[in-house]
């Protein structure tokens, strides 16, 4: 066993909040419609065992506006539908001449298993219910267009947070920033557990208590499967936790409203607050490839 | 050979501590035809020995047993066989293990227990197989307890699953009461951790783990011995307890005098959940590591009398069985080889339970449990088995050194204190430290 290659990005609980603000500070400065040779003939393999729009597509765009090379393997259409192991994937790759794998998977700390036995930087693009550390990243990068600092923030989440590996990697970022951060959503979803996650976190099960006075909304996917799972009636988890206008009005004004997509409309929120004044959930998207360019500069030794 | 088992051998020097004849003293002690033939006050024994065997500044102890062991065969020789297993066992102070039936077949014939006792398997410790409780271990209809109990068998059990339905556990333990047969549960509610690789706590919070609750545990644990206490005679063994709340009930079991016995694992006194750290599968085994508190009432109920047995476990696993994502990871950990350094270590020094306490809980207290006649004492006219330890020496643990073919455990590279010296089955040298 091994320590990950410099350069991994596996999650956001081991950052300090220094790299994580020079990440940030990278962020700012890639331009994804100008494309910069910094990562001219690196070869990087986008490993998605789950299904992937945004995060695929941006990490895709990313490495290309930066000169590598990418190719996709996925699990259907690959040796991984016949049996072969995650590491077995990754030593193939590796002799392929991968320089860096990008990779999703449905089981948590596969991407760790995977830098544990490979010398080239492994990023996680999601791992199970564990860490989304990209999408985290690209949330920091959008609450800092629209707030001035982390400083005296007030932020929360909604929904299902057992399940979610946006809320652990989010709840780990804000928490480092001394955001004052509140989860909220049934107990199902939100177990008082999930209080023990970071310093610093509050759960509360009400709305109106986890809006006021908050500055940024996380509200996360509502699987309807998940809700049938847990003996949640679809009509009850609308009554209480939907965000709509009127309750929107409950946090600061300019509070803005997040989503790490795909959103339901009509589920975890109403059509008019996806679309609203408030809402920064395209934004969210459209940051993430100046966020991930920043990731795989960092990953290549070109964080220049 | 057959010269050597008739030879004689005088262990001189060394410190006794036999619990089940309550001594703890300087003794010498001499083997004969496979068998104790006198245990004395030091240079009392006269009469010469074939051999000797310089015991100074050891502990002399009955023959350590492991009542919880997988060693894999029939069937399952790549992660480990009889004789690695019990070459393993030697090394780690074992003088008899008890064999798991969950095995590819799973033990549930008179023919399959035979197999395993048979000379061709090449053990060098004794080894006493326990049966599957339930024909292949799924749970439906019992097998047949009386005529595996005269193949050899000294217990019946589905381990790596429960008994879960409360009909089948009602009759396996009305069967066991008759035959004076313990039932071994895996106390394991299945359909509370379906598709969980881990203790439900703030750690698989943290890692985003399907997590099984300790009520999975406690609640089977409540059950069985509910039944334990209505079922006259009948005998519930509970294997790897590892909850708080678990305890509790074995404790309601005991002080009801029902037969109710358990075994806790060397691990589950050591280790805990947090100890996964980063998706380590050298920390996944099945019960999982729990919480500290959970740690604590298992260390109290080691030294208060209400576990019986310590016992390893081992759960040997191949490398691709392993190094794997966490949550398709095989459960288990080997663990013939660290359980007396992790008892001296942790539960000696750490905790100050006595030595003697320790000993009993390897010898005198699982001897008890499956009724193994002759066996964790060393009185005259016993089996000559007997382990030899220095409860000082410190040494390093290195998993790649192991007797075992597998080298799934979280303490490579672990400082202990406390070694095996010698291990000797039948009047014979099987282990000897260099």
């Amino acid at each position: 066993m091994n320590t990950p290659a410099r350069g991994s990005l596996l999650g956001i609980e081991h950052l300090d909040a220094k790299e994580i603000l020079g990440l940030l500070k990278l962020a700012r400065r890639m331009n994804p419609l100008k494309a910069r040779p910094l990562l001219r003939g690196k070869r990087i393999v986008l490993l998605f065992y789950e299904a992937s729009t945004r995060t695929r597509s941006s990490f895709e765009f990313a490495a290309k506006a930066l000169g590598a090379i990418t190719t996709l393997v996925q699990s259907s259409g690959s040796s991984i539908e016949k049996g072969e192991s995650v590491l077995d994937t990754g030593y193939t790759l590796r002799a392929v001449g991968a320089d860096c794998i990008v990779m999703r998977h449905p089981s948590a700390g596969a991407p760790h298993l995977m830098a544990r036995h490979l010398d080239i930087p492994i990023i996680n693009a999601g791992d199970g219910m564990h860490e989304h550390p990209s999408q985290a990243l690209l949330d920091a990068f959008t609450i800092l267009k629209h707030k001035k600092s982390f400083q005296g923030l007030q932020a929360t989440i909604i929904g299902d947070i057992l399940h979610s590996r946006v809320a652990r990697s989010a709840c780990h970022l804000l928490t480092k920033f001394g955001v004052k951060l509140t989860l909220c959503g049934p107990p199902e979803f939100v177990p008082d557990v999930a209080a023990t996650l970071a310093p610093g976190l509050r759960v509360t099960r009400h709305l109106e208590d986890a809006l006021r006075g908050t500055d940024v909304i996380m509200l996360l996917r509502v699987q309807k499967e998940r809700l049938a799972g847990q003996k949640i009636r679809l009509q009850d988890y609308i009554a209480r936790y939907q965000m709509t206008n009127a309750r929107l009005k409950l946090a600061k004004r300019d509070a803005v409203v997040m989503h790490p997509g795909p959103i339901i409309r009509g589920l975890e929120l109403t059509a008019e607050v996806a679309d609203g004044p408030q809402s920064v959930i395209v934004d969210e998207v459209h940051n993430g490839v100046p966020t991930r360019m920043a990731i795989l500069a960092r990953a290549l030794g070109k964080a220049k | 050979m057959t010269r050597r088992e008739n030879a004689s051998l005088l262990i001189k020097g060394g410190h006794l501590i036999d619990p089940a004849a309550k001594i703890n003293a300087p003794m010498d002690i001499l083997l004969r035809e496979g068998r104790v033939a006198e245990v004395a006050l030091p240079n009392k024994i006269r009469g010469s020995a074939d051999e000797k065997f310089d015991a100074r500044g050891l502990i002399v102890a009955p023959g350590f047993i492991d009542l919880h062991v997988h060693l894999r065969e029939p069937g399952q020789g790549y992660k480990e066989t009889i004789a690695s297993g019990t070459t393993a066992a030697a090394a780690g102070g074992f003088t008899s293990v008890c064999t798991m039936p969950n095995t590819a077949p799973v033990v549930d014939t008179p023919e399959w227990v035979a197999w395993l006792r048979s000379p061709e398997r090449g053990a060098v410790v004794n080894v006493f197989p326990i049966a599957a409780a339930t024909r292949g271990s799924r749970g439906g209809t019992l097998t047949d307890f009386s005529a595996l109990q005269r193949a050899g068998t000294v217990a019946v059990t589905d381990d790596g699953k429960p008994i879960l339905d409360d009909d089948v556990m009602r009759m396996a333990l009305r069967l066991g009461a008759e035959l004076n047969l313990p039932v071994v549960q895996h106390a394991e509610d299945t359909r509370l951790t379906e598709n969980c690789s881990m203790h439900s706590g703030p750690t698989s919070f943290r890692l985003g783990l399907r997590a099984m609750p300790a009520a999975a545990e406690a609640g089977i644990v409540d059950r069985d011995v509910t039944l334990a206490q209505q079922i006259r005679e009948s005998r519930l063994h509970v294997a790897h307890l590892s909850t708080a709340d678990a305890l509790k009930s074995v404790r309601r079991g005991k002080r009801a005098k029902a037969r109710v016995t358990c075994e806790v694992t060397p691990h589950h006194f050591t280790l805990i959940d947090e100890n996964v750290g980063e998706y380590d599968t050298n920390f996944k085994m099945n019960p999982p590591l729990r919480s500290a508190t959970d740690r604590e009432a298992i260390v109290v109920a080691l030294s208060d009398g209400t576990v019986d047995a310590i016992a390893t476990d081992h759960a040997p696993h191949a490398a691709h069985e392993k190094q794997v994502e966490f949550e398709r990871a095989a459960f288990g950990i080997t663990g013939l080889e660290t359980a007396l350094a992790l008892a001296i270590t942790k539960l000696h020094r750490d905790h100050k339970i006595p030595l003697a306490r320790i000993v009993e809980l390897f010898t005198a207290g699982p001897a008890r449990v499956f009724d193994l006649p002759g066996r964790g004492s060393l009185a005259r006219g016993s089996f000559a088995d007997v382990t030899i330890f220095d409860p000082k020496k410190r040494w390093t643990f290195e998993a790649a050194k192991s007797r075992s073919l597998s080298h799934n455990t979280p303490f490579d590279g672990w400082q202990f204190v406390g070694k095996v010296a010698a291990t000797i089955v039948g009047g014979k040298i099987v282990y000897r430290a260099d």
